[in-house]
């Protein structure tokens, strides 16, 4: 790996780490459902964003931008199945908080 | 190089606003934002194609998807909206330190990355290879949208039947 191409991942890879902390922490940290889709939403960009870069460096961009699509195509469906869980729970407990779905405790 | 750390330090700041936002509807628009941020960097690193899939399916189809979701709920009253904000600053004003300071631990760690990287690829259409050397990909890909479109079909005449 040649010093452009490691300055270039090394610049890339720190700022799909720090996506991955924002992700991630949001996932943890929040009690609202929609708001945790959006922190999964973040962590699939940092996935986007290392297939492309890795793509880029080892000169097989066609591929990457290959697997991005599916992964984008892949995105969409998560997304929309889980917002239609998602609203499918407030129906039901007419509240998005996830402390508040008590439905299935025994 | 200097473009690209503009950027990338742009996308940083917008999934930081995007999670620390209080109103999920400015979260959703912070959503966007980074998507389109990301766009700008996969056109930077010769991945037009899937740079525009990005900026139409992400940008523009996910971001009505979750408008839509959040349109479909009710707001909080002005007492709620205090006492939501307290508690989610308690819990997220971490967040930006926690950032930052991995970013500046990161960026002192040298890990040598001394791989053989493979040679440059025969087949440089990305149609060539999505047609022809990922076929089974596009047929994930139709059963995936199909398991979709099932799903929330299905999701959407139960929430009704209710």
């Amino acid at each position: 790996m040649n010093a452009q191409a490691l300055h270039l991942f090394w610049a890339f890879g720190l700022s799909i780490a720090m996506l991955f902390v924002i992700g991630f922490y949001c996932l943890f940290a929040t009690y609202n459902l929609i708001r945790a889709l959006i922190g999964l939403e973040i962590l699939i960009k940092a996935v986007t964003l290392l297939i492309v870069i890795a793509g880029f460096i080892t000169n097989h961009t066609a591929l990457a931008q290959a697997l991005v699509i599916t992964l984008i195509v892949v995105e969409v469906v998560i997304i929309a199945i889980a917002v239609g869980v998602v609203l499918g729970i407030r129906a039901n407990n007419n509240s998005l908080d996830v402390r508040r779905l008590i439905n299935l405790r025994g | 190089m200097f473009v690209n750390i503009v950027i990338l330090i742009g996308l940083v700041c917008a999934a930081l606003w995007t999670v620390m936002t209080r109103s999920l509807l400015r979260s959703a628009m912070g959503l966007a934002l980074t998507s389109a941020i990301l766009t700008i960097a996969m056109f930077r690193l010769n991945s037009p194609l899937a740079a525009v899939f990005e900026l139409s399916v992400c940008t523009g189809l996910i971001s009505v998807v979750f408008i839509s979701a959040i349109t479909l709920t009710h707001p909080l009253t002005q007492t709620e909206v205090i006492e939501h904000m307290k508690a989610r600053m308690r819990r997220f004003w971490y967040l930006p330190f926690l950032v930052i300071s991995i970013g500046i631990i990161l960026s002192f760690v040298r890990i040598k990355f001394n791989l053989p990287l493979p040679g440059a690829e025969a087949e440089t259409d990305v149609r060539n290879v999505l047609w022809g050397l990922r076929k089974t990909d596009l047929l994930g890909q139709v059963v995936l949208l199909l398991t979709g479109v099932f799903g929330v079909v299905i999701l959407f005449k139960e929430s009704n039947k209710k």
